[in-house]
């Protein structure tokens, strides 16, 4: 068994021919009387090394049987291996992938099984065999010092003056110097580049602070896109809304990450309605974005006889009778609500833009 | 005024009592009359009659009137039954969550304490008394709608409280959304159409019949179809999945290293 945790005793006692007081060399307590102190570690109540236990005979090594047995054993192991090899080769052929499901979890479980066995059946052999059968006799192969010799030193030292002088690199600073500059030059490049992955030429706090809601955006539902009139939306109901037009964008699923919002009606006379949003509710029915001010998860479990609006991420429950705000979890900010009226036809339209930016803080939201 | 001298009285002292009687009589009679014709006429129906509106009426008395009052106009310890319709009474009581065992979060799923019979006559009552949502019929049930658009409705519409898999899921204070599978479809329908406890109402405008259906053969094709990445453990995601690899794993890990630095014996 390699002894690789040295004691400072196997140092000092195999570099006899090192100078024992040199440097930082770690000197064994006896030997203290003829080295000079230096910076030696001298410990005088360290633990003396116990040495290697004897060898104990494992049972293979005493039964020629269990010997055997444990050969016989190790070679099954590699069998099983071969023979899962060749497992998951005839499954990947007798399980294709087809149009069916099942047709995937057959083909995964039996190539799965049989590469398992291949790996498995190597491992646990390698390792049988290494343990039960292999001489386990404990030798030392004591560590080389790590300090090179004085010449090897001096050698190396004598190379880095010669090449400095045959190339002239020390002298010709010119040189020098405008290699230094090229290499500090050479990657700038890359640092534009990986500018160029964020969204160039428009200020991205703009895009977060608006959506796609304009005056009179119809309300429609998701995924369909159709309209959705007032007298259609119960009390108790919940209306997961998408703005008209939304399907027919190019960003369709970036414009939706900004403008998804839940329609709920409630009793207008559970909603406590704060100065300035008199109007922004209709009857009873009003509109919340969906993006959570934590961390942006959609916010869409409504409970319709607490009006509790909980965000399934992390917890935060929003109060839809008192605006949204936040009464449970690590939210900061209520949801913004999307001011919403009826128009001629009688369908649910926004009066404006959500009023704040929707979703998480970010640093340049005020 | 009543206080006349008896002269003047032209009728006799107890016509009054006489014509209570005949009155009676008659009301008891007549209503004796329809309700044994109405039985006569439709027996076999399931439909809503007067016979099971009567036995839904005492049903209603004998069980149920305690929370929701006599009239069903509701009380402090339960809502109004006002407009609910018969399928809200279908699924509440055909599912065993009413009557309930106690107060609490929400209504448990128990042994239906009445029979299909008994359900359908106290539906008959409560619908009887205004109009509302009725229970589904069996071709708004058949799972062979479109189980793609029902899985784009369901990861839209359910799948935030139900689970993307309806395995169900956590709500606030201890109450929760149930796992939905082996669910009858009857009271999957019921329970979009009426949004029982604390679930909201997904009406016919905002879900229409047809997309209901769609979103019951997306779960009925869960249901029997096997999960092609093997082991679902409850499809309860991340949670149930580290814990598994965690024990079995990272225990299989542990177990593996002790073996291998273990003195051979």
């Amino acid at each position: 068994m390699a002894h690789d945790d040295s004691s400072g005793k196997d140092i000092a006692a195999t570099s006899s021919g090192l100078d024992a007081g040199a440097g930082t060399a770690v000197v064994p307590a006896s030997a203290h009387a003829e080295a000079d102190g230096g910076l030696a570690v001298i410990t005088t109540d360290g633990f003396e090394n116990p040495g290697h236990p004897p060898t104990r005979p494992r049972v293979t090594d005493i039964d020629p049987k269990k010997a055997r047995h444990a050969q016989r054993a190790v070679y099954t192991l590699f069998y099983i291996s071969i023979a899962g090899s060749i497992f998951a080769l005839a499954a990947y052929m007798a399980f294709p992938i087809n149009d069916d499901l099942n047709s995937v979890r057959l083909n995964t479980v039996f190539l799965g099984i049989g590469i398992t066995l291949a790996l498995f059946g190597i491992g646990l052999g390698a390792v049988h065999w290494a343990k039960s059968l292999m001489s386990e006799e404990e030798g030392e192969d004591i560590r080389h010092p790590v300090r090179g010799t004085d010449e090897t030193r001096l050698r190396a030292v004598q190379i880095f003056d010669e090449a400095n002088k045959e190339s002239g690199f020390g002298r010709r600073t010119l040189i020098r110097n405008s290699l230094i500059g090229a290499l500090v030059a050479f990657p700038l490049p890359a640092v534009i580049l990986f500018r160029g992955l964020a969204p160039e030429y428009s200020n991205p706090a703009a895009l977060l602070e608006t959506t796609m809601w304009k005056t009179g955006t119809r309300l429609t539902l998701d995924p369909s896109g159709l309209p959705v009139k007032a007298a259609d939306v119960t009390i108790g109901s919940a209306f997961h809304i998408i703005p008209e037009g939304l399907n027919d964008q190019p960003d369709r699923l970036e414009q939706k990450a900004k403008a998804a919002v839940l329609l709920m009606r409630i009793n207008p006379a559970d909603l406590n309605v704060s100065p300035g949003r008199e109007t922004w509710n209709y009857d009873g029915i009003v509109a919340y974005s969906k993006i959570c001010t934590h961390v942006g998860c959609p916010v869409a479990l409504f409970e319709q006889q607490t009006h509790h609006l909980l965000c399934p991420c992390h917890q935060s429950t929003f109060d839809v009778n008192n605006e949204c705000q936040v009464i449970f979890g690590p939210a900061k900010r209520p949801l913004p609500q999307l001011p919403i009226t009826v128009d001629s036809e009688g369908y649910l339209v926004a009066q404006s833009d959500f009023t704040e930016p929707v979703g998480p803080s970010f640093w340049e939201r005020s | 005024m009543a206080r006349k001298p008896a002269k003047a009285n032209r009728r006799h002292p107890l016509a009054t009592v006489v014509l209570i009687a005949i009155g009676l009589a008659f009301t008891g009679g007549g209503y004796a009359l329809f309700t044994s014709t109405a039985t006569a006429q439709t027996d076999t129906s399931a439909t809503s009659t007067a016979s099971s509106v009567a036995e839904g009426s005492k049903l209603f008395a004998a069980n149920c009137a305690t929370c929701h009052g006599l009239n069903s106009e509701g009380t402090g310890n339960g809502p109004s039954l006002i407009g609910v319709g018969a399928a809200s009474v279908d699924f509440q009581v055909g599912t065993g969550r009413m009557p309930l065992a106690m107060q609490g979060p929400q209504a448990m799923e128990k042994p239906p304490q009445f029979t299909a019979e008994q359900t359908q006559a106290l539906a008959d009552y409560v619908a009887s008394l205004s109009p509302g949502p009725a229970i589904p019929t069996a071709d708004q049930l058949t799972a062979n709608g479109n189980a793609t658009n029902g899985g784009e409705l369901f990861r839209i519409n359910c799948a935030m409280c139900h689970n993307v898999a309806g395995a169900g899921g956590a709500l606030t204070e201890g109450k929760f959304a149930p796992d939905l599978t082996g669910v009858d479809s009857k009271y999957i329908y019921e329970a979009m159409l009426t949004g029982p406890q604390n679930m909201p109402v997904f009406n016919d405008h905002n879900i229409t019949p047809e997309d209901k259906r769609d979103i019951i053969t997306y779960l009925k094709y869960l249901q029997n179809n096997p999960s092609p990445g093997g082991f679902e453990l409850g499809n309860l995601g991340p949670v149930a999945e580290g814990l598994f690899i965690w024990i079995f794993g990272i225990g299989a890990v542990v177990a593996l290293t002790v073996w291998l630095t273990a003195k051979s014996n």
